[in-house]
């Protein structure tokens, strides 16, 4: 049981950025490019670890705090994160509000080193993202809620882990809503279509990518190691509440999982190659919705 | 049975939310006409005590009408005045949805409240077809063209047919054929009225009708 | 109880004593002497009684109508005693180099004995068993406040702030007599938790406790006297004012709602209302502020509305009958009422020592404070980080403790528990979200970046620097020690429940105070886990090649510090969005031309409740008032008729027996 929760958790490390290359490559399957390895995203981590870095003159502490604190508290976090039926290996009652405090300390700490630079390009970027993460919030909540009443479960790992029987089976609607509502918080939290586009190349309409303009070197590497790091706990969980195996075994159950994190990512690569960008007015009516979604499921559950 | 038609009933209520959320009507016309169409599904759905003839009429009435003919006409008519596409709310967008849900929860506290001369076929269908009168009623209120005030109108009879299936046994069908030809007949009446108006007026604001108040 | 009476003797002996001294630092000196000893002789009962031990209260017989003096001490009285010294004592040693920057060469033997007389004042109020007793410790609490607010009486903006304050702080204290009329019942009124009379007149008297100690709280709409008094008082002020005198008035409702016997289910739904209300209107008012002070005004009206929500879900278990999730509930309330004096002073401190550097609250003036500052950039940013909920810090382990409530909530049948279990929760959400947003605000614009224009700030003295560092220090104490601080409490919250005291300490001590060592424990862990990336960080680059350029600007060749984000286009977003909330008012020039020579943009939140509703009816009772002029003018013959009309009407009245 502690070793199946403690690979988890290592799986998590290891296969996090493997998720990104997953959604390059479908999104160069479905413009008929061939696109670039699926280990990309590794060597650009492991070669941006092995350079220096140039440091704006503006920046002091907190530019380089920033990114550690971002991956220490995705790491941490992964400690909190079931596999599907697979327990997490520190699991105690509302470790939902950990988790996402840790993942909205990590997003305080990178909108800090972006309005470091003093850049207006990565102030505006910090504006939004932290506006629309603040609409986020409540959504993930709700959904939280939806899913602690139907379950009866308060921690995580319980209410994952009872997900299956306790809400697909009895309120599928319910289910399909809380899955909607987290899929909607997936996007909009990792900065993907339709609420920001990973590979514009105008500063002007970046979200997340603007606010790390100005970090080389290893800091970017961390950077993008603790974005991925954070795609993977809201893939996972996603997939947590999708993936209806609980066969029982928490390895059997982490490995299925595990494989729906790779296709939550590979939706994620479809939605990103089917969908535009939302005008920056709309995006706060679908993340509104996401939550009225999951207000709806808690209503819904009995 | 609740487990069947719920996916239904949830998607009727979603519905409801998108159109309060919806800016542009071409949208708002299509939802309603999905609205009909799963409307003529539960039909077919709930047919406790019901006569297979009698839910297979209702069910294909009501797909055809409110799924195909209406919405057709609506377009039309849009497309005959030349209008801007917008809805032109009174109330946001944001905040109707709000306010959709708020409605929401009080109709699921009225109709926990509510005794049903006999039980409904899901726990959600009395307060889904309250939510769908309600907004309905919301859109008449809230949205500024006559066309809306149509739209409107088809939800909230939408709504009023939900509640007939919620209680099958009590509406006979002929009254709710004579529904559906009275929203026919008003719909045709709204789309030719629209029509003059926007002929004589060059806009079809209800806002400025009131100037012909005196 | 004797060492507590001591200590009020020792505030009002030092208060008076610096009374007559000339020198304003020496005044400060002698009235922080005295504002440290009280507190040094109050912690050990503050804290035995808070572990649930009984001391011994003082009854006197008093002359003064329907009261006696009657003095107490029990666990939830220990809370508020512990957070009004400390945070008290801090503010005095802060204040004294502050106030010799701020205010050079004044006489403040006025201002210190105020000070003084305001926290004794207090220690009255948490300690008073007699209605009486209460109302005059209040009172003197919120007039020595009005002259503390009215420190810089030569400002017109601050002479308005005071009537504000004062005008609004009666209209509390008017409901509180009401209150206190109706539930003594014309007797006298005893405030022992002991007393439990179901008067039928309950929820009327709840309404009045609402409103009155809600206006000392800060809920919104009776805030309105909050952002103007706290950026008027200096900032030792405004930490005391803001970190402990607001929370008399929750000390009032949690003392009160005892007295008024079981609560009914709707209480609690207020509550929570009043809560989500206050904590989402206020963060939102907050994050439309350019004043750095006005905005911590703001946010001490969410943060009150965060210990709202957790009331309301106290209250709804109590009446619902569910009473882990009353513990839950009433214990995060109470730690979030610690938690707020301790971060909330922190980051007034901050403000303070912003404003003695650069003289100026103005955010969108200051920038780049960070590298000249760095003690207050650190724990300003320590402060901001909690008070947005953040973990580990301590403000994160409350709001999980009313996040636990409202999952204990939401998973019952009944609607009427489950739905302010929901709105909780998307409560907790939005306001946590958007606090982040706003210190996101108030600390990057104010501490990174570049300065806009030439500066010469550094650091405060010493003494300011301490209390920073030990305020910071508690912050991330608390955050990571949860466990050992929430089982204290458990006695304060087992009055407050009405449960014995052994059956809540499975509760808040075995579950809670698990989860909260797992808490500790993981934030132990990433703690470790940054040391180590951060250590890794400087050793990696030490051994390469680092180079320094300015900020990439896209291209633009000349970028000037004048360009970087300012708070008010930071906070544009969400202003923008929630402008049906907020009402800006935007005064815009807009750029003309190929070569555009000035373009100007002023953005103004006015305070909504106070524009919209006070104003419109103070004018309409201003006018009534105008009427009654016609009575009043001067000519002896008509008083004295009115004098015998009077008499007339009563001698008919009293021959007619009565009503």
């Amino acid at each position: 049981m502690v070793s199946a929760s403690i690979v988890g958790v290592l799986a998590g490390l290891i296969l996090a950025p493997l998720l990104g290359g997953i959604i390059n490559r479908v999104k160069a399957l479905f413009a008929g490019r061939s696109g670039q390895p699926l280990l990309q995203p590794y060597r650009d981590i492991a070669k941006l670890l092995r350079k220096g870095a140039v440091f704006s003159t503006t920046t002091g502490e907190m530019f380089g705090v920033g990114p550690a604190i971002g991956v220490a508290a995705g790491v941490v976090g992964l400690t909190l994160l079931p596999l599907g039926g697979s327990r997490a290996p520190v699991a105690f009652s509302g470790d939902f509000l950990l988790l996402l405090g840790l993942l909205a300390l990590a997003r305080f700490c990178i909108v800090l080193a972006a309005l470091d630079t003093g850049s207006a390009f990565e102030g505006m970027g910090a504006s939004r993202e932290v506006a629309f993460s603040a609409l986020a919030e409540p959504a993930m909540l709700l959904a939280v809620g939806a899913l602690v009443r139907a379950t009866d479960a308060q921690s995580l790992s319980a209410a994952v882990g009872a997900v299956w029987k306790q809400v697909w089976q009895p309120s599928m609607p319910a289910a399909v809503l809380v899955a909607a509502a987290l899929a909607v918080v997936l996007l909009c939290e990792n900065a993907r279509i339709p609420f920001d586009d990973p590979n514009t190349h105008l500063e002007l309409t970046m979200i997340h990518e603007v606010m790390v303009l100005d970090h080389s070197g290893p800091d970017f590497g961390l950077v993008l190691y603790g974005g991925a790091l954070k795609l993977w706990i809201f893939s996972a969980l996603l997939a947590g509440v999708l993936v209806p195996v609980r066969c029982g075994s928490p390895w059997l159950d982490a490995v299925a999982t595990v494989i729906g994190t790779f296709c939550v990512a590979a939706g994620g690569g479809a939605v990103e190659s089917t969908m535009a960008r939302l005008r920056l007015v709309r995006v706060p009516q679908l993340l509104v919705g996401a939550a009225v979604m999951a207000a709806l499921a808690v209503l819904l559950v009995r | 049975m609740g487990w069947e038609i719920d996916p239904i009933l949830v998607t009727l209520v979603l519905v409801n939310l998108l159109l309060l959320g919806g800016s542009r009507l071409v949208t708002c016309i299509r939802l309603v006409a999905v609205q009909g169409v799963l409307l003529g599904i539960l039909a077919l759905l709930v047919q406790v005590g019901w006569s297979p003839t009698r839910a297979v009429l209702l069910a294909g009435g009501s797909v055809l009408l409110k799924g195909v003919v209406f919405p057709r006409l609506l377009s039309r008519a849009l497309r005959g005045a030349e209008i801007r596409r917008e809805m032109e709310p009174y109330v946001g967008y944001t905040p109707s949805v709000l306010l959709g849900l708020a409605m929401l929860a009080l109709t699921v506290w009225v109709s926990s409240r509510l005794t049903l001369p006999l039980p409904a076929a899901s726990h959600l269908l009395v307060p889904v077809a309250l939510f769908t009168t309600l907004t309905g009623l919301f859109l008449i209120v809230a949205r500024r063209k006559a066309i809306t005030q149509v739209l409107g109108y088809l939800v909230l009879e939408n709504g009023i047919v939900t509640f007939g299936i919620a209680l099958s046994h009590e509406a006979p069908l002929s009254v709710e054929l004579g529904v559906l030809l009275d929203v026919f007949v008003a719909i045709l009446v709204m789309g030719i009225i629209v029509h003059n108006i926007r002929e004589d007026f060059d806009h079809i604001d209800t806002d400025r009708l009131a100037s012909l108040k005196d | 109880m004797t060492l507590v009476l001591l200590a009020i003797g020792v505030l009002v002996a030092t208060g008076v004593a610096a009374l007559p001294v000339r020198c304003g630092t020496r005044a400060g000196t002698v009235t922080a002497a005295g504002a440290v000893g009280a507190a040094t002789l109050v912690v050990g009962p503050a804290l035995r009684a808070m572990l649930g031990a009984s001391l011994p209260g003082i009854k006197r017989v008093w002359s003064v109508p329907l009261g006696t003096f009657s003095l107490g001490i029990d666990a939830l009285t220990g809370v508020f005693l512990l957070i009004i010294v400390t945070i008290g004592a801090l503010g005095a040693v802060y204040g004294v180099p502050y106030l010799t920057r701020t205010a050079p060469g004044r006489r403040l033997g006025v201002p210190w004995c105020m000070y003084n007389l305001l926290l004794a004042s207090m220690l009255v109020v948490v300690t008073a068993r007699d209605g009486v007793l209460f109302l005059v410790a209040w009172e003197v609490m919120s007039l020595a406040s009005f002259f503390l607010v009215t420190f810089d009486d030569r400002t017109e903006e601050v002479r308005e702030a005071g009537w504000t304050y004062l005008l609004a702080t009666h209209i509390g204290t008017a409901f509180l007599l009401a209150m206190f009329l109706l539930i003594a019942e014309g007797g006298p009124l005893s405030l022992e938790a002991q007393v439990v009379r179901p008067t039928p007149l309950a929820s009327v008297a709840f309404v009045l406790a609402l409103v009155g100690f809600g206006t000392k709280a800060g809920f919104w709409p009776l805030h309105v006297w909050l952002p103007q008094a706290h950026p008027a008082a200096p900032s030792h002020v405004s930490a005391v004012m803001s970190g402990v005198m607001l929370k008399m008035g929750v000390y009032g409702l949690l003392r009160v709602l005892p007295l008024l016997g079981p609560p009914a289910v709707w209480w609690g739904w207020v509550l929570v209302g009043v809560g989500a209300v206050s904590g989402v209107g206020g963060v939102l008012f907050a994050l439309a502020q350019h004043d750095l002070k006005r905005l911590l005004a703001y946010h001490s009206v969410e943060n009150l509305g965060l210990i709202a929500l957790g009331l309301g879900l106290g209250t709804l278990g109590l009446a619902s009958n569910l009473p882990v999730m009353a513990a839950l509930g009433f214990a995060g309330a109470l730690l979030h009422v610690v938690n707020h004096a301790i971060f909330k002073s922190l980051l007034f401190f901050g403000a303070g020592a912003v404003v003695a550097a650069t003289g100026t609250r103005d955010l969108d003036q200051l920038a780049g404070l960070g590298r000249r500052m760095p003690v207050t950039a650190r724990t300003f940013l320590v402060g901001s980080a909690a008070i947005s909920g953040l973990p580990p810090l301590n403000g994160f382990v409350s709001e999980l403790l009313i996040f636990l409530a409202a999952l204990a909530g939401i998973s019952e049948r009944t609607a009427g528990v489950v739905a302010p279990a929901a709105a909780v929760l998307a409560a907790l959400g939005l306001i946590g979200g958007l606090a982040a947003a706003c210190f996101a605000k108030a600390y990057g614009v104010s501490f990174l970046g570049e300065p806009r224009q030439p500066l010469a700030a550094h650091d405060p003295a010493p003494p300011m620097r301490r209390v920073m560092v030990l305020l910071a220090a508690l912050c991330a104490l608390i955050g990571l020690g949860g466990a050992w601080v929430v089982p204290g409490l458990t006695a304060a919250v087992a009055t407050l429940v009405r449960v014995p005291f052994l059956e809540l300490q499975p509760v808040l001590g075995g579950d809670v105070g698990r989860i909260l060592a797992a808490v500790g424990a993981l934030g132990a862990f990433f703690w470790v886990l940054v040391l180590v990336l951060l250590r890794l960080r400087k050793a990696v680059l030490g051994e390469r090649e680092v180079g320094a350029s300015p900020t990439w600007d896209c291209g633009y060749a000349a970028p000037s510090p004048r360009m970087q984000y300012t708070a008010s286009s930071f906070a544009q977003p969400l202003v923008e969005l929630f402008r049906g909330v907020l009402h800006t008012h935007h005064d815009v020039a807009p750029p003309h031309g190929i070569f555009p020579r000035t373009a100007r943009l002023a953005t103004e939140t006015p305070e909504v409740v106070e524009v919209g509703f006070l104003r419109p009816l103070f004018a309409a009772i201003a006018r009534l008032a105008q009427r009654l002029h016609v009575l009043q003018h001067g000519r002896v013959q008509l008083y004295v008729l009115y004098l015998a009309l009077a008499l007339l009407a009563l001698l008919v009245w009293q021959l007619g027996g009565g009503w």
